[in-house]
């Protein structure tokens, strides 16, 4: 059996999960909710299967053996695995906490990488490793960056919901914060799907993607009427989500949601993700640096984005021991520290240069 | 505090020192002055850094060579070097110091301090409590208790208090100085590194096939001696099967000190060669300038009936195959060989992709043959006759590129690094754990107290809590009430 039949369908259960997960929390059906959690969990074998499928292909196009062989050596594997770990941990929570509101805030994380993956074009075929890449501690390092990252996108969701009830004032920045990030978040989404609809490009490479296509079809458009329109929704979008925000505090303060019990997820995800990424992220890295080229640590963009991201989530859990700070102002800082991650995973690869060489084909 | 103003100016500095607060301010400084570092590309040509600018904030170029100007005389050009970022590092430092030999010695205390029983009023103010009634006598109770805790991993000592027995017990105590050993770490992760700065050398070296050398070199050529001479015996890249995406880069080295032979291996990427501290990165690689056919070419002959020899030798060369009669005589040698489209032989590439040699034989038995023998593709090797030649190498041409680096903090930063781990893990995923039981007798039955606390992950401590609970009510002593 192919992986790629695996991956399919296991994205599309996790959009149509994603979907259901976010019309449970509105009409708050029942079976709407099991249906999710099931597709979810069909979703998640799915891709388990494609995943090991996948791993036995690549090794034994390399010959390599399976613990070299391990399929997450360019930004698609990464990406993918990414999800997994995501729900993955989603499931965890659902189940710990017996609560599946989360869930129309976590699975839109996959549903956002999976559509990035399609719309991008990113190349999905099995390619044999570079000699930089063929290290042992590639898997530690890479396997659990991206462990870690799902952790911290955890607290992402579970920050912005923490934000979004215990904020109703509109001129509070607090609310603005989270208005803000979550308009982005819909207007990024939306304007590259638009991307996609409107060009079904096949891209050869990321280069070609950022100066091509991102967002050529609404903010970058050659016509400046598109351009100005494009900003005028945004706009619009933002300024309804900030005007009816409250709306969304009523949505989740409805399903049985406290807090306390936010603010509880969002700091054992960070005191989960924390130390995984500085063992695996800046640690193991730093190993693989150091017997690659000789140097643990050489100040280059992704390294430097992996200890932004560090200094981050230290904020994050120092800024809970001052007083003031516990409960919203440290919430921002991990959203925040999500967009970190972003970027010194998507960010850096696409729009600075590096050593590494994820993706750079 | 009362008396502020009468703080000296020492007492201030420390308590400015030991705040958190000064901590976030500083996380803050040192992730934005990084992010900017990563937008402009460190040590580059200025030209490069102004284009950057000019792109970024949309400017024109002599407002992009004007603020180049001023970001470069702040240092942002080389900013993990400049001496305010090294003074940040150095602040965050003192923070983390003064801050840890700040609370340390309370934390000590209550890591070392050993658990005392507690009046059992006082009980009803922990944060965890359950009170159960069971039927047995108290003496049944108690070892119940005594066994219950054993099985949730303490070992309890006894006191008698106001009313009845109680049994206490604390776990990990020491886990409340991971945080301490965590800080600790960096310290050691930074001494390291400024180690590896002051006693360590950077410096790389391109040696050609069959060359050796005594020395290494620095930026701008400076040469660097090494103490012993190493040898590039030879250089090979290895490609997935007949693509030409590389597989491994590959030098065979030796080391020679006073003239001896001392170490040989081969290094790829990832797996350097190490001697007396100074170790050797394959890291690049390339033709030696001007040495265009003077390789010698490596071919390997194995006659029809297994008789195999070695042959060295240049284009223009003949040899003979083992056990026959038959010579070749080398025409051409190609570096990359493919075919244009008109058929004719062409080079694709000066590097060694797919080296092949042109051979006329002579002297078979069905007339003289001419053909390319090509490196990768072994069905070109075998004669008409059943003889073979095979391409081994094409020798003195390349040069292997390596880093060359001794750092003596390495091993700081690496002990440091497994520091960082052990304190993490035990900061997150251990606690300190106490617990006390009280055990008292009551009108028709015993009753048992339970006060518990954990100063993190409580959730999971009250689980255990829940499971003494159940250890005493079903045990086939005590049955609840
Ligand atoms: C990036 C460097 C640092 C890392 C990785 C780090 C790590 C940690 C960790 C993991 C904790 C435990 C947090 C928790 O309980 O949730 C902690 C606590 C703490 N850190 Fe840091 N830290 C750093 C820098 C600093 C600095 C510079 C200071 C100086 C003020 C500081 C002061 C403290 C204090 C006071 C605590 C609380 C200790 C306690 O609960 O007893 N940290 N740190």
């Amino acid at each position: 059996m192919n992986s790629s039949v695996f991956f399919g369908l296991s994205s599309l259960a996790y959009i149509l999960a994603m979907i259901l997960y976010i019309a449970y929390l509105a009409f708050k059906n029942k079976t709407v909710g099991v249906t999710a959690t099931a597709l979810t969990i069909a979703g998640l074998l799915s891709q388990t299967a494609a995943l090991l499928i996948r791993w036995k292909e690549f090794a034994e196009l390399g010959n390599m053996g399976l613990l070299r062989g391990v399929p997450l050596t360019n930004l698609y594997e990464s990406l993918v695995f990414f999800v997994w770990c995501l729900i993955l941990a989603y499931l965890v929570i659902e189940f710990r906490y017996k609560n599946r509101s989360f869930g129309a805030f976590i699975t839109p994380i996959a549903g956002l990488v999976l559509a990035f993956i399609d719309i991008s074009g990113m190349s999905k075929g099995i390619q044999p490793l570079v000699p930089a890449l063929q290290s042992n501690w590639l898997l530690a390092h890479v396997m659990m960056s991206f462990i870690a990252y799902a952790m911290f996108a955890v607290s992402f969701s579970t920050g912005l919901m923490y934000l979004i009830v215990t904020t109703d004032d509109r001129t509070d920045a607090a609310y603005i914060f989270w208005t803000a990030m979550l308009s982005v978040f819909i207007i990024v989404l939306a304007a590259m799907g638009i991307d996609y609809l409107t060009f079904k490009m096949s891209v050869k490479g990321q280069e070609e993607l950022i100066k091509s296509y991102l967002f050529k079809a609404t903010f970058r458009s050659g016509s400046g009427f598109v351009t100005v329109l494009s900003f005028a929704f945004s706009a619009a979008l933002f300024f309804v989500i900030w005007r009816f925000g409250g709306i969304m505090k009523k949505i989740i303060s409805g399903v049985e949601i406290s807090a306390d019990m936010l603010d509880e997820i969002t700091y054992k995800s960070i005191a989960m993700g924390f130390p995984i990424f500085t063992l695996g992220g800046l640690i193991f890295g730093a190993i693989w640096a150091d017997q690659a080229w000789g140097k643990y640590w050489t100040w280059d963009p992704k390294e430097t984005w992996s200890l932004i991201t560090w200094f981050f989530y230290a904020f994050y859990l120092h800024g809970r021991l001052m007083r003031g700070w516990k409960g919203r102002k440290v919430a921002m800082v991990a959203v925040l520290g999500f967009l970190a991650v972003i970027f010194t995973y998507l960010g850096v690869n696409l729009l600075l240069s590096g050593l590494h060489s994820y993706g750079a084909e | 505090m009362e008396n502020k103003q009468k703080k000296n100016i020492t007492d201030r500095v420390w308590d400015l020192f030991s705040s958190v607060k000064l901590a976030v301010v500083i996380f803050s400084i040192i992730a934005a002055t990084s992010m900017v570092g990563t937008v402009l590309e460190q040590n580059a040509e200025p030209e490069k850094n102004i284009k950057i600018i000019m792109k970024m904030l949309r400017v024109g170029h002599d407002t992009a060579q004007g603020l180049y100007g001023f970001l470069a005389q702040l240092g942002f050009m080389d900013m993990y070097h400049a001496w305010w970022f090294v003074t940040l590092l150095l602040l965050f430092a003192a923070n983390l110091i003064i801050c840890s030999i700040d609370r340390l010695p309370r934390v000590w205390k209550l890591a070392r301090e050993p658990i005392q029983a507690m009046p059992p009023e006082l009980l009803e103010k922990v944060s965890v409590k359950r009170s159960i009634t069971l039927k047995g006598s108290a003496e049944t109770i108690k070892e119940s208790v005594r066994a219950g805790l054993k099985e949730i991993g303490f070992s309890p000592a006894e006191a008698a208090v106001s009313h009845g027995v109680q049994f206490y017990a604390q776990k990990g105590n020491y886990s409340r100085l991971g945080v301490y050993i965590t800080h600790l770490s960096i310290l050691v992760i930074l001494a390291g590194a400024i180690i590896g700065l002051f006693f360590g050398f950077n410096a790389f070296l391109n040696l050609p096939e069959g060359e050796q050398s005594s020395v290494a070199y620095k930026d701008r050529g400076v040469e660097l001696p090494l103490g012993f001479e190493i040898r590039c015996d030879n250089f090979e890249v290895s490609y997935y099967g007949q693509s030409d995406m590389p597989k491994a880069y590959k030098s065979w080295l030796s080391v020679f000190k006073n003239g001896k032979k001392v170490l040989q291996k081969s290094i790829v990427v990832n797996d350097p060669l190490t001697y007396e501290g100074v170790t050797f990165y394959q890291s690049s690689f390339g033709i030696i300038p001007g040495s265009q056919g003077k390789g010698i070419i490596i071919l390997k002959a194995v006659s029809a009936d297994g008789k195999a020899q070695n042959i060295e030798a240049k284009v223009g060369d003949s040899f003979l195959i083992p056990g026959t009669q038959i010579t070749g005589r080398i025409l051409d040698f190609s570096p990359a060989i493919s075919i244009d489209a008109t058929g004719r032989y062409v080079s694709y590439d000066e590097q060694l992709k797919n080296p092949a040699v042109q051979v006329a034989f002579s002297g078979l038995k069905d007339g003289n043959y001419t053909g390319w023998i090509l490196k990768r593709y072994p069905q070109t090797w075998q004669l008409p006759s059943g003889d073979r030649v095979e391409l081994v190498d094409y020798w003195g041409v390349e040069y292997t590129g390596m880093q060359v680096r001794k750092d003596p903090g390495v091993f700081i930063v690496y002990l440091g690094c497994i520091f960082m781990s052990i304190g993490l893990f035990m900061s997150f995923f251990m606690s300190h754990k106490r617990i006390w039981v009280n055990v008292s007798e009551e009108k028709g039955g015993t009753r048992v107290v339970i006060g518990a606390s954990a100063h993190r992950n409580r959730a999971a401590f009250e689980g255990r809590v829940e499971k003494l609970v159940g250890i005493l009510s079903s045990g086939p002593k005590g049955e609840r009430k």
